[in-house]
């Protein structure tokens, strides 16, 4: 590791000027525990770190019925999961915020860093691109906004242009009758980088018995998460039934496309989308009527 | 639900107790001295550059940029080492073992695993260490590896070494291999056996390279004088071991060289070999500033020494019965870079918990391009018993006989003769399988789908060899126990306790200190499950050094013959006149005045070590779409002899098991295509965290050790051979199918489903 420059902004506007200063050789810190670990493993190397967690608008987390939540891009896992309107209202966000790493790691890590460090294992990713999310950026020319499934662009690469900061993720406002889910499979029980990862979100019509919409989105089978955008469409309009699901399950694996390294094989991670996609599924339609 | 029970013969006053350990004050407020906090004024930090490639010919190396680099003291490499002055004639027979030993610390001529040191640079600091190692320039030529036995012992593999012969069951081949020898265990008539048996079974097993996972790293400082004395500080289990090994590869007398062990980190055989000394002691010599020296966890995986990975072939047959009748067995171990793999003990440990009238065993030691193997609990018995348990689980499915039963009708005891020669004494398999018997889990229902339960025994010889013990009495009538055995696993307190036992004083009354390899007689490894045993037995012995100069003593101060005086639970009476007695307090504050202090000495090298063998049961769930399996429960019974600290039995067990439990489901080297490991680190290197681990039960049994005053025998190593094959049959019969190759990991059991 070697000697590096820190600094604190308190503004978006003082970290966009920090970051556009140092261009390409600049990186933002949030929790850390992507970034730390790899300046000192010498994966990446950095002549400006810029601190962000002392900047309000990414430390908030709020939840409007209309607007939807909207997530600081450095505000800790355990903010998430212990505030009460996401717990009420997204609990599919849940479900990836208080796995990641461990009670340690959740002091620290945030959906944000998760975001922007764009690995293809990210668990926060596939819940937020099957629940709609939205990333909202700032830079030297202004803010955009780009949807998170288009977010990620390669192994550790995305969309941001040197400069620029990811503010926060906006998510809409839970439709009536829907629900989410997320499920990664590990050998482990913690501590592992999922070998395949499912997020799936559900919209029912008011009887519980036919799917409105779906989207359903993938992790650890790509350079990037994947959207699988027609795995999600098949289900709209359909039943809610073992064959709706096997289905979208059957299209949700031919939209991964894994390779074989130590943490497992194509043919497993293939097979495991398919579980995953079907315990999602299921679990998201209990949470749109309200079983769980 | 029932845990913890021990079942014991013989009770005393402080062995067989659970009491508070010296060292777990300054371990929980984080006082201990552990190798990385060594600080000396002017000390070095140094890094090693290590090979990059699994095989390969060093055709340059230039040091020169880097011994320039502001900041940098030293830069060494194999040409530091002496061997590289030594010629063939001046070392005569020795001049191979010493090549690879020397090899081994620093590479020569070709690099033979990812990892191998190349090169070693000590520097101001640590950054500027590291970026004196860029500044080397090595020139490689890649070679390609030969990474399982499988590949190695193809006619046309890979050949690490030209000048490796195989010695064949005594003769050396004529033509250089890959395999460095071929030994054979045999017994009665096996192709007799196997006529007699109504059913015979034969199947092939591997299981892969895993490491010990110790949780501190390894770590060496070293000062090298100017007057030619050397000062190490590591992290070892054997600190006279690793003055041997400095001494050997650094050609410098055994007299100029003190190690001094600091706390360690956990071992479990990984750290007995000197794998940094030599080179911290170069980098100090070349510089004049002592010198430290630390892995990374990455290192770690990559240089030091993992337990083999095996290919293993098991034919068994049985009568009708449930008698084995014969058994021809073959295995095949990795080494590692050099010969050494622990294939003979494996053949020895293969079929030790059976009588087994016929018998064959082939064992053959063969150099992979992996890092050079080293012990690991057990060393060679975990593999063995996968496959032969493994075999025997088959065989009681078709003879439809209960394991425990089959196990029991041909289980070793006492006059047994083992295939590879030496013959039982009293030993507590028996005791061990009708305890797994009787056990709740045993008679448990376990029901549900993707649900089985296995069973499995396993051996270890446990060990003696040296150890050395002085006590000295203090004027308040305790007493200070100077040791040479590195505390790994309580054993302060476990050699205290039998001191105190042997002297008749309370255990707070002995305060052990473990010392350096100047001031304790030569003692072995912390290793081989010989601790307990061997140092305890140097404890008792040094202990009645001292009780007969009390006796003398007070024999002295009451104008006796010493036969007239008694010593009885640290007191000193007078046999025929009541009014003349001491205790051991009293004695002791008179000490100065009546001739001056006693001090009890030993060194001893105990032959009576006690054979060691345990039973598992274990439940576990697989889920069917996934592959994953969950332990749901795991009981695990064995002979201590006598548990002279319950607790730390307990611990033995518990953690050999949650190390078996790893090894069978998820550990494992996975290397690239050209043998560079890709999993180095504790992420991806996938030992069980609390959340994968049930709580593991254990259960005691004592058949006292007739070799060991108060009947220990060792317990460290026979709770990591069970659980291989116990997890395997239980996932074998959860799916239907057979587990033949470990780590069972999700995928394997998904392979193995469909
Ligand atoms: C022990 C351990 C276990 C882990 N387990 C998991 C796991 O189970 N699942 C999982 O998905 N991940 C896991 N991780 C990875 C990591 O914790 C997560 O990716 C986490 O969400 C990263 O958040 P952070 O706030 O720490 O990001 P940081 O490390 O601060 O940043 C990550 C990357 O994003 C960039 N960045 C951060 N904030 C911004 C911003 N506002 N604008 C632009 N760029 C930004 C940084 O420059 C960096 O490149 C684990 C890590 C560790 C050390």
């Amino acid at each position: 590791m070697e000697a590096i420059e820190y600094t604190t902004p308190k503004t978006i506007a003082e970290a966009v000027q920090a970051m556009a200063s140092a261009g390409d050789r600049a990186r933002a810190l949030a929790g850390g525990t992507d970034l730390l670990v790899q300046l000192r493993g010498g994966r990446r190397s950095a002549d400006l770190v810029v601190d962000v967690k002392d900047i309000p608008e990414l430390n908030e987390v709020s939840y409007n019925p209309q607007s939807g939540l909207t997530i600081g891009a450095a505000a800790p896992c355990y903010q998430i999961y212990a505030n009460a309107d996401v717990a009420a209202n997204y609990p599919g966000l849940v479900d990836s915020a208080s796995l990641i790493g461990s009670i340690q790691i959740q002091g620290r890590a945030s959906l944000g860093g998760n975001l922007c460090n764009s690995a293809p294992s990210a668990d926060a990713i596939p819940p937020m691109i099957a629940m709609g999310g939205v990333a909202n950026i700032a830079g030297p020319n202004g803010t955009r906004q780009v949807a998170v499934e288009d977010f990620c662009t390669g192994p550790g690469r995305n969309v941001l242009e040197s400069g620029e900061l990811l503010v926060s993720i906006n998510i809409p406002a839970p439709a009536p009758n829907s629900g989410a889910n997320y499920l990664r499979f590990i050998p482990r029980n913690e501590m592992d980088i999922a070998v395949a990862g499912v997020g799936s979100a559900v919209v029912l019509d008011s009887s519980g018995q036919n799917f409105v919409s779906a989207r359903i989105a993938l992790a650890s089978v790509a350079p990037t998460p994947v959207f699988a955008r027609e795995a999600g469409d098949s289900l709209a309009g359909k039943a809610v039934s073992d064959e709706s699901i096997e289905e979208a399950a059957r299209l949700a694996m031919e939209a991964a496309v894994p390779i074989t390294d130590m943490r497992g094989t194509v043919r497993q991670r293939i097979h495991l989308v398919g579980v995953l996609t079907r315990r999602t599924l299921n679990n998201a339609i209990r949470r749109a009527r309200g079983e769980e | 639900m029932t845990s913890n029970i021990v079942l014991s013969e013989v009770e005393y006053n402080v062995v067989g107790k659970r009491h508070v350990r010296p060292d777990g004050v300054d371990k929980v407020t984080g006082r201990a001295q552990y190798g990385a906090d060594v600080q000396l004024a002017g000390l070095l930090q140094a890094k090693v550059l290590r090979s990059p490639h699994a095989h390969a010919r060093i055709k340059s190396l230039d040091t020169s940029a880097a011994e320039r680099h502001p900041g940098v003291y030293a830069v060494v490499t194999a040409a530091d080492l002496p061997f590289a002055s030594l010629t063939r004639e001046e070392l005569g027979g020795d001049y191979q073992r010493l090549k690879f030993a020397s090899n081994h610390v620093l590479a020569t001529d070709k690099t033979l695993f990812k990892g191998h040191p190349v090169a070693a640079v000590a520097a101001d600091s640590l950054h500027v260490a590291e970026e004196a190692l860029n500044l080397i320039k090595v020139e490689y030529e890649v070679l390609p590896p030969a990474m399982t036995v499988k590949q190695a012992m193809k006619p046309n593999a890979s050949l690490l070494h030209d000048d490796l012969f195989t010695s064949e069951l005594g003769e050396m081949s004529d033509k250089p291999s890959n395999v460095a020898s071929h030994m054979a265990f045999e017994a009665g008539d096996v192709e007799q056996g196997f006529q007699q048996a109504d059913v015979v079974l034969e199947r092939e097993y591997e299981t892969a390279s895993v490491h010990q996972g110790y949780i501190e790293p390894h770590n060496s400082t070293a000062f090298w004088n100017a007057d030619g004395q050397l000062n190490i500080w590591c992290s070892t289990q054997g600190p006279f071991v690793v003055r041997t090994n400095v001494a050997d590869i650094l050609r410098h007398p055994v007299s100029k060289v003190k190690v001094t062990p600091m706390e360690i980190g956990g071992g479990f055989g990984g750290k007995i070999t000197a794998y940094l000394e030599p080179i911290a002691a170069l980098l100090s010599r070349k510089s004049g500033r002592p010198v430290k020296l630390l892995m990374t966890r990455t290192e770690v995986f990559e240089a030091s020494g993992p337990a083999p990975g095996t290919w293993m072939k098991v034919k068994l047959g049985a009568s009708r019965d449930g008698r084995i009748t014969a058994a021809d067995i073959f295995l095949a171990f990795e080494a590692g870079a050099y010969p050494g793999s622990p294939v003979m003990q494996g053949a020895a440990c293969a079929l030790a918990c059976y009588d087994v009238p016929n018998a064959r065993i082939n064992g053959y030691d063969v150099v992979v391009n992996k890092p050079k193997t080293a012990a690991y609990r057990a060393p060679g018995s975990p593999q063995a018993a996968f496959a032969v348990e493994s075999v025997i689980d088959e065989i009681c499915e078709q003879l439809n006989v209960d394991p425990l039963e089959f196990r029991l009708r041909n289980a070793s005891r006492e006059g047994v003769r083992r295939v590879e020669g030496p013959v039982f004494r009293r030993i507590g398999l028996v005791e061990c399988l009708e305890a797994a018997r009787n056990h709740d889990h045993y008679s448990a229902p376990l029901e549900g789908p993707y649900r089985g339960r296995g069973v499995a025994a396993g051996f270890w010889f446990n060990r003696g060899f040296q150890s050395a013990v002085n006590i000295s009495v203090n004027p308040d009538g305790t007493v200070n126990l100077i040791e040479g055995s590195v505390d790994i696993g309580g054993s302060r307190a476990s050699i205290a306790q039998q001191a105190a036992e042997t002297l008749g004083i309370a255990y707070e009354d002995v305060k052990p200190t473990v010392v350096d390899t100047d001031s304790i007689g030569y003692t072995m490894v912390t290793g081989g499950s010989r601790t307990t045993f061997a140092t305890g037995w140097a404890a008792i012995e040094a202990a009645e050094d001292v009780k007969t100069q009390m006796v003398e003593r007070a024999a002295q101060i009451w104008d006796a013959s010493v036969d007239d005086v008694e010593y009885v639970d640290g007191v000193l009476s007078h046999k025929s006149d009541p009014e003349l007695r001491m205790t051991f307090r009293e004695l002791a504050r008179q000490l100065l005045g009546t001739g001056g202090g006693i001090t009890g000495a030993s060194n001893v090298d105990p032959a009576g070590e006690g054979n060691g063998f345990g039973v598992h049961v274990v439940d576990v769930e697989v889920d069917p779409d996934t592959g994953k399996v969950t332990i749901l429960r795991y009981t695990a019974v064995q002979d201590a002899g006598k548990a002279i600290h319950p607790s730390y039995v307990e611990g033995q067990m518990q953690g050999g098991v949650v190390q078996g439990i790893g090894w069978a489901l998820n550990e494992e080297y996975f290397f690239s295509d050209q043998g560079q490991m890709m999993n180095s680190s504790f992420l991806d290197y996938r030992m069980p965290t609390a959340l994968d681990l049930p709580m593991i039960d254990t259960v005691i049994v004592e058949v006292a050790n007739p070799g060991h005053p108060y009947g220990v025998r060792g317990v460290g190593e026979v709770p990591i051979v069970p659980p291989l094959p116990a997890i395997a049959s239980a996932i074998s019969h959860a799916i239907g199918a057979r587990i033949n190759r470990l780590p069972a990991n999700p995928g394997a059991v998904l392979e193995a489903m469909s």
